[in-house]
């Protein structure tokens, strides 16, 4: 079976790319395996100014996933796009650039500054993350805002772009049908779920922000629910994320309605994990006998 | 070259209350730069304990293709470790972060190494390398009572070594700090891991512009990539620059990071 898939302003050779803020700007990995087999690297996300994020501990482990609240550290978008960006262009494998901010007015900047950089094959709104106190997911779990924020994005942008969805409401669906209607070229889904961990023994927290976002194999049944939820009612490509750990999810990733994948936490508790599952779907796409992936569908979920 | 290898458990023992020493035998003892980096062990072939646990290397022995770690079984991820047997296969990644660099001590210069708690293990390796080199070896070693200490007496063989315990049940009582006054101990420089406590009291007046400390933090992925392990810059204490302790530490000249 064909491997390739092709989104907007994404080739990719195969359908995993690594997750943002789970991947860094790259380099980390590139000393232990080679980003070319990579299908795309969703990068860590770029604020206009330069951020330290949140106090440590900053991770905490639950059961079958794990809290994190980062707050969005990077090194601004001069950082990215000066010192980031351009070591990733040696490698034959599409960047897609994760946005952030706190007023639409940050986004629109950082937009327009990593397109023009001509450095991000695509861009990727983050209006989910859980972790900063202003901005970030109040655009994501209201409709309205969500739209008007993907509209000028794209008004600033000459790549496609991404909007990144939170769990965090109560109908996905409609965030979903709101920035389509409002010019997105894509949606990635799932960000992190909203969580807390309290140790018993001090009765404190255990991150230092309190609250963060649980990722890993725990999340996984609730984002294959949204995105198979989303492409009910929308035509657009998906990158369905999630507590993908092997190819097995990633199957059931696709099969639910995702176009691609991202792998994030399992980067986190196996740094060779994003090759081993390539390897994985690589060796079990040769004995499949379905031409591609639209073909493997066929019959399955009605998605 | 950081690598990810199933390692074989040569022996396990309990050398102190909940304190193991593990030597594990395999490829990666070839790799180890310097005392003082550490590994990251998946304590779970399986998917829970998701995260890896960061442990220090104390000593290793690249001919032999061993090294030992040394941990505190405390939480889910360590008391799996703790129930290792020998000829287990565990996966191990490392060898991870930057180690003690002594290439600036100078032979017959006088160290002095303190430690405190599970901070003491890198040491260890930190010890017989400044001996190595022909430096006078000190050590303080710091523990909360008489059944939590260990590596007195391989401390001792390397040089003059002083225990002490809080509760005073071996060794002398009270901190580290009250050891290296007491004796008035004097050092060219001054190398230390263990409790955030100890090393801001050692930070300053005790701090040499040789001489290193160690830090531990919680840790994400340990390669660099995930940003949990970050500390603020003593130059830019509330700003945005930034030292990653798993890849760009974990061991720190004296005054370089924010010890918060």
């Amino acid at each position: 079976m064909k491997m390739h898939v092709s989104l907007p302003g994404l080739e990719m050779k195969n359908p995993v790319m690594p997750a943002s803020g789970c991947f860094g700007f790259g380099k980390e990995f590139a000393q232990l395996y080679d980003l070319n087999d990579l299908g795309a690297i969703a990068v860590k996300a770029t604020t206009e100014e330069a951020r330290f994020g949140n106090e440590t501990p900053r991770v905490a482990e639950t059961e079958a996933g794990m809290l994190n609240a980062i707050g969005l550290q990077n090194p601004g978008l001069k950082g990215v796009t000066e010192q980031e960006l351009p070591w990733l262009q040696q490698f034959n494998t599409p960047v897609l650039a994760n946005v952030a901010g706190t007023k639409m007015e940050d986004y629109e900047a950082v937009a327009a500054g990593l397109s023009e950089s001509g450095m991000a094959a695509a861009l990727e709104l983050n209006i989910s993350c859980p972790n900063v106190k202003e901005g970030g997911i109040t655009f994501g779990t209201d409709p309205k805002l969500a739209a008007e924020l993907t509209r000028r994005v794209k008004d600033v942008s000459n790549v496609p772009v991404y909007v990144k969805l939170s769990p965090n409401v109560t109908d996905i669906t409609e965030i979903a049908k709101a920035v389509e209607h409002a010019g997105a070229d894509g949606l990635s889904l799932i960000n992190t779920l909203s969580g807390m961990k309290i140790d018993p023994a001090t009765r404190k927290p255990l991150l230092a922000n309190e609250i963060g976002g649980l990722s890993g194999p725990a999340i996984k049944p609730v984002a294959i629910r949204m995105v198979y939820q989303v492409r009910q009612v929308t035509a657009l490509p998906i990158i369905g994320m999630g507590g993908i750990m092997g190819m097995e999810d990633v199957l059931e990733f696709m099969m639910a309605g995702a176009n691609a994948v991202a792998v994030g936490t399992a980067n986190i508790s196996n740094p060779f994990a994003c090759p081993e599952i390539i390897q994985q779907l690589t060796d079990w796409a040769g004995t499949e006998p379905a031409a591609d992936w639209a073909d493997w569908k066929q019959g399955g979920v009605k998605a | 070259m950081i690598q990810k290898e199933w390692m074989t458990v040569v022996s396990i023992d309990e050398i102190a209350a909940s304190i193991f020493e593990v030597v594990l035998e395999g490829d990666m003892p070839e790799r180890i730069g310097a005392p003082g980096q550490f590994v990251h062990v998946k304590t779970s072939p399986h998917v829970a304990p998701l995260l890896r646990r960061p442990v220090s290397i104390s000593e290793y022995w690249p001919a032999r293709r061993r090294m030992a770690l040394v941990f505190r079984s405390e939480g889910e991820g360590t008391s799996r470790m703790a129930a290792w047997r020998a000829g287990d296969e565990v996966d191990v990644l490392g060898p991870l972060g930057n180690g003690f660099d002594t290439s600036d001590m100078n032979e017959g210069e006088k160290a002095l190494i303190v430690g405190g708690g599970v901070g003491v293990p890198p040491l260890l390796g930190l010890a017989k390398q400044l001996a190595g080199q022909g430096i006078r070896v000190q050590t303080v070693l710091g523990f909360a009572n008489a059944s939590s200490t260990f590596f007195q007496k391989r401390f001792s063989s390397l040089g003059d070594c002083f225990v002490s315990t809080i509760d005073g049940s071996i060794g002398e009582p009270g901190f580290v700090t009250d050891v290296i006054d007491r004796r008035k101990l004097s050092y060219d420089a001054i190398y230390a891991c263990g409790p955030l406590p100890m090393l801001r009291a050692l930070d300053g007046s005790y701090a040499t512009a040789k001489g290193k400390l160690s830090l531990e933090e919680r840790m994400g992925c340990g390669i660099g990539a995930c940003f949990a392990c970050v500390c603020h810059t003593a130059d830019d204490p509330e700003g945005t620059s930034y030292r990653k302790v798993c890849s760009d530490g974990p061991v720190f000249p004296w005054g370089e990071v924010v010890l918060s």
